[in-house]
């Protein structure tokens, strides 16, 4: 439920295709920059109603979905 | 409060990105797609004091008033060649009045505090006509061997003379946690007692926190200042948003789903210039003559502290 909901954020983001994003997807592999990956984690707070920490260990989709799931 | 006049004054050096390369590992295509920066004006024969005061004169002249005219300086400064006098006091030396004089550090959010400020002075009557002027020479600040900061910043002064006639302004400032996240130490000298540890040189700045804070802070107080004033997006003619990153300006942008002609940028030209970039960008708008008395601007600026200032005044 929860990686569904990130890996539709993330592809409207991209502007690609949903099926693209997997839970092992690396940001550096969806070619999002440090930046990027603010503005991804800003509407994962407004779409979880969560609030989330930067973190350097944020590198894969999974680790976004967990950090949301510990919430 | 209005703004009567608008001035400003740039180094004559320009430094594109391809220039840093040679003694940064960096490259164009990573500083314009990160930041949008093109090029910079950086300080080399010229002094801050210059510059300020070229500001100054010209914002004077704008205004059609002489130096005589000004009864206060406002000076926003956030680290000048001078520890005291304040760069305020230096200009108005310079100008060859003796008026009072305060310098503002609120970083990159300076010029809404000192256009608080200065609307508190003209609606006590105790002053009549101010003088603000924004001077900025951040490449003092940098770490010219850090690439993640030194390629983001550019030295400019700007100028603007108010004084009591108009609407008032309405503004939401604050100051957030977040030292940490954007912050640079002086030396603190030779002193033979002093203990403490040797702090890092330069600007140091977490990218992500402050772009988060300046992004979602800008959006609320904008947001803040619309509804109090009944406005909504659309009918404001320019949102000038801090010049810190392009990326920033159209994050922004995109929250209230407004055209880009709405948002001018001059980041391009010369990267971040601290308090001096939306009074720059003000100016650059009037001289192209898409500014009229009568618009409504939107202005939100972000910075060290973490500062946020913003304000809706009709020009």
């Amino acid at each position: 439920m929860t990686f569904e909901k990130v890996a539709q954020i993330l592809a409207d983001y991209k502007e690609i295709d949903v099926a693209e994003i997997k839970p092992e997807s690396s940001f550096e592999e969806l070619a999002l920059d440090s930046l990027d990956i603010v503005e991804i984690v800003m509407s994962l707070e407004d779409e979880f109603g969560v609030t989330m920490e930067m973190s350097p260990d944020l590198k894969k989709v999974s680790d976004v979905v967990a950090l949301i799931d510990e919430k | 409060m209005r703004i009567t006049g608008i001035g400003s004054s740039l180094p004559e050096l320009t430094v594109i990105n391809d220039e840093l390369t040679s003694f940064l590992d960096t490259s164009d295509e990573w500083i314009r797609s990160r930041t949008g920066i093109q090029e910079r004006r950086i300080l080399s024969g010229e002094t801050i004091e210059a510059l300020a005061f070229a500001a100054a004169e010209q914002a004077l002249a704008d205004a059609d008033l002489t130096s005589k005219d000004i009864d206060y300086i406002l000076c926003c400064n956030t680290y000048s060649a001078w520890m005291t006098p304040g760069l305020g006091c230096i200009v108005g030396s310079m100008l060859g009045i003796s008026v009072p004089s305060l310098d503002i550090n609120g970083a990159c959010a300076g010029f809404i505090y000192a256009l608080e400020v200065a609307q508190a002075l003209v609606s006590s009557d105790a002053y009549k006509r101010i003088l603000i002027v924004c001077a900025e020479s951040p490449s003092h600040m940098v770490n010219w061997t850090d690439r993640a900061t030194c390629v983001l910043f550019g030295d400019a002064a700007a100028a603007v003379v108010v004084d009591g006639a108009g609407k008032d302004l309405d503004f939401v400032l604050g100051n957030a946690p977040g030292v940490d996240f954007l912050y640079a130490h002086n030396p603190v000298g030779n002193s033979p007692y002093y203990q403490n540890a040797t702090q890092p040189n330069g600007v140091q700045m977490n990218g992500q926190e402050v772009y988060r804070f300046a992004v979602s802070t800008a959006t609320r107080d904008l947001s803040t200042l619309m509804e109090v004033q009944g406005l909504t997006a659309e009918a404001i003619d320019y949102f000038l948003i801090h010049q810190a990153n392009l990326r920033i300006v159209e994050a922004v942008r995109a929250r209230f789903k407004q055209p880009k002609d709405k948002f001018p940028t001059n980041i391009e030209r010369y990267g971040n210039t601290l308090s001096a970039s939306i009074p720059l960008l003000m100016q650059e708008l009037k001289t192209r003559g898409e500014l009229e008395r009568g618009q409504t601007l939107a202005m939100s600026a972000f910075g060290a502290g973490l500062t946020a200032g913003t304000c809706v005044m009709e020009w």
